[in-house]
C-alpha cells in the first residue's frame, strides 16, 4: 500500500502539474479519458461485487440488493 | 381629451402586456425540460465452477444472467441558471442458478432455481456554474424473490476556479430485508420452504449498509488526470446467506454463520493518460481491507486505441488478489467449536483475472444514419478464478443523445 502511494505521489510530482486552461483540455475532455467506469462496465461491476470479497471505490454498487447466488 | 388619454393608456397597457408575455415566453423556453440522453445497456453473463456455498463448498456454481438497463436523463434550467438533472434508471436481471436449485434438492425445481432481479433508481442533481458546485439526491429500490432493498444517497461536488481540481462526496444508506429460506434438511419442524404458497411464518431478517465516498480528482497537465477515492462502508444485520450450508469435520451439517457487522475500507486510484494522438491509458488500482480479515488488491488496465477519431478498440486486463476471511474453511474442515463459519468461496483466498476487449463507435452524424444514435459500444471479457471458476461476459451499450 505504501509503495502504491509513493508511486502515485512520485508520478504526480514528476508530471509537471501545470494550470491547464479550458481551451487546452481537448484531450482531457475526450470521452475515453473519463475518470469513471464506463456504462458498459455496469454489469461487470455487479459480478465483481458478487464473486469477490472486496468491493467499493470503483464507482460500482457498494450496498443493497443481494446477488448471493 | 379624456377619451384620448384613456385610449393611449389602454394602448400602453396592451403593449406592456404583449411585452410581458414575450418575456414570460422566453423565460419559459429557457426553463423547459430538455432531453439529454438515453443509455441502453444489455448484458449476458455465464459462469461455472465447483465450489458452491449452497452445498457447503462443493458442487456446481453454474449460473447465467441476462441483464438489461434503461436510463434516461433530462435537464432543466432554473431561475438562477442552475442546471437540474433528473435521471431514471431501470435495471432487470433474469438469472438461472443451478446451485440455488440445491436449496431444496428433493424437489424437481425449487423456487430459487431462476429469479428476476429488478432494481430501478431515481436521482436528481443541481449544478451551479457560478459556485462550481453540484449536489443531489437519489433513491434506489431492489427486489428479488427473497430480497428487498431501499437505498438513499446524497452527493456533493465542488470544482476549483480553474476547473482542474474536483472534490466529491457521497453518502448512502441501504435498508434491506432478507427472507430466510433455509436448506430443506435444516428447516425446523413446520418451517415454511419459502416457495409460492408456503411462506406463512417465514422469518425476515434485516441487512443494512451505510457508506461514504470521498473523491479528489486533479488535472495534472494537458494529457494526464488522476483521481483518488476512499469509500468506507459499514454493514449490520444478517450478513450470512440463510441457505448456505456448512459441513463440520465430524460430518454434521449446519447453516453458514457470520458476524452481524462488517467494516470495509477500500481506497481506489484512477489515472487517465492520453499518449500521442491515438492511444489512451486508463488505469485503476484498489487496495481493500475489512474487519473480517480480508485484504485485497485489484488492478485494471485498459488501453483504448483510436483507429479513427470515431472508432476505438479497447483491450483490457484486470487482476484481483484477495486473502480469505478468517471464518472461511473448505468443505468439511470446520470445527464445531468455532463461533463463525462459512464455506463460501467468494470469501476464500484466490486470484482472479478478467481479460477482453471493447469496440466503440461514435460517428458524428449518428450511427447507421440515425442522427440521435450517438454511440455504440460492445465489450467481451473472460473471467477466471484460481479456484477453477470461469465466466464470460458480453455487454452492449447504446447511447441516444
Amino acid at each position: 500500500m505504501k509503495k502504491v502511494l509513493f508511486f502515485l505521489i512520485t508520478l504526480v510530482a514528476l508530471s509537471s502539474c501545470v494550470r491547464v486552461k479550458e481551451f487546452q483540455k481537448s484531450r482531457i475532455n475526450d470521452s475515453e479519458m473519463e475518470l469513471s467506469a464506463r456504462k458498459s462496465e455496469k454489469f461487470e461491476q455487479s459480478f465483481y461485487l458478487y464473486r469477490e470479497g472486496a468491493s467499493g471505490a470503483n464507482g460500482g454498487k457498494s450496498g443493497g440488493g443481494c446477488g448471493c447466488n | 381629451m379624456k377619451k384620448i388619454i384613456l385610449a393611449i393608456g389602454l394602448y400602453c397597457s396592451f403593449l406592456q402586456g404583449v411585452k410581458a408575455q414575450e418575456v414570460d415566453s422566453l423565460a419559459y423556453k429557457k426553463r423547459a425540460l430538455k432531453f439529454e440522453e438515453i443509455n441502453l445497456v444489455a448484458g449476458y453473463y455465464d459462469q461455472d465452477g465447483h465450489n458452491s456455498a449452497i452445498t457447503g463448498g462443493i458442487g456446481t456454481e453454474k449460473l447465467t444472467d441476462l441483464a438489461s438497463s434503461f436510463e434516461i436523463r433530462l435537464s432543466k434550467l432554473d431561475r438562477k441558471n442552475r442546471t437540474h438533472s433528473f435521471t431514471a434508471d431501470m435495471n432487470i436481471d433474469q438469472y438461472t442458478s443451478a446451485s440455488s436449485d440445491n436449496i431444496d434438492p428433493l424437489t424437481v425445481s425449487s423456487a430459487s432455481r431462476k429469479d428476476t432481479h429488478i432494481y430501478p433508481s431515481l436521482s436528481w442533481s443541481v449544478k451551479d456554474d457560478q459556485t462550481r458546485t453540484t449536489h443531489g439526491l437519489s433513491y434506489s429500490y431492489s427486489t428479488e424473490y427473497d430480497y428487498k432493498s431501499h437505498g438513499f444517497s446524497a452527493n456533493y461536488a465542488a470544482l476549483t476556479k480553474d476547473k482542474n481540481t474536483e472534490f466529491t462526496f457521497k453518502a448512502g444508506a441501504f435498508y434491506d430485508t432478507y427472507m430466510a429460506i433455509l436448506p430443506a434438511e435444516l428447516r425446523p419442524l413446520n418451517y415454511p420452504s419459502g416457495a409460492h404458497g408456503d411462506m406463512r411464518g417465514i422469518e425476515y431478517k434485516p441487512r443494512n449498509s451505510f457508506n461514504a465516498s470521498f473523491g479528489l480528482s486533479q488535472v495534472i497537465n494537458q494529457r494526464l488526470q488522476v483521481m483518488a477515492i476512499i469509500e468506507p462502508s459499514y454493514q449490520e444485520g444478517l450478513l450470512s446467506t440463510p441457505f448456505h450450508r456448512v459441513y463440520f469435520t465430524n460430518g454434521n451439517e449446519t447453516l453458514e454463520k457470520l458476524p452481524g457487522t462488517r467494516f470495509k475500507l477500500p481506497i481506489g486510484l484512477r489515472l487517465s493518460y492520453f499518449m500521442g494522438d491515438q492511444t489512451v491509458i486508463r488505469a485503476f488500482y484498489r487496495a481493500y481491507v475489512d474487519d473480517w480479515g480480508m485484504t485485497a488488491h485489484t488492478a485494471n488496465l485498459e488501453v483504448p486505441f483510436k483507429v479513427t477519431p470515431f472508432f476505438s478498440i479497447s483491450p483490457f486486463y484486470r487482476f484481483n488478489a484477495q486473502t480469505a476471511v478468517k471464518y472461511f474453511k473448505p468443505y468439511a474442515q470446520h470445527l464445531t467449536s468455532e463461533s463463525f463459519y462459512t464455506s463460501d468461496y467468494d470469501l476464500s483466498a484466490f486470484t482472479s483475472q478478467f481479460v477482453g476487449a471493447g469496440l466503440r463507435l461514435a460517428t458524428p452524424g449518428g450511427i447507421l444514419g440515425i442522427a440521435n444514435w450517438n454511440a455504440l459500444e460492445i465489450r467481451y471479457g473472460y473471467y477466471s478464478r484460481s479456484n477453477g471458476m470461469v465466466g464470460h461476459s458480453l455487454t452492449m451499450h447504446i447511447k441516444i443523445k
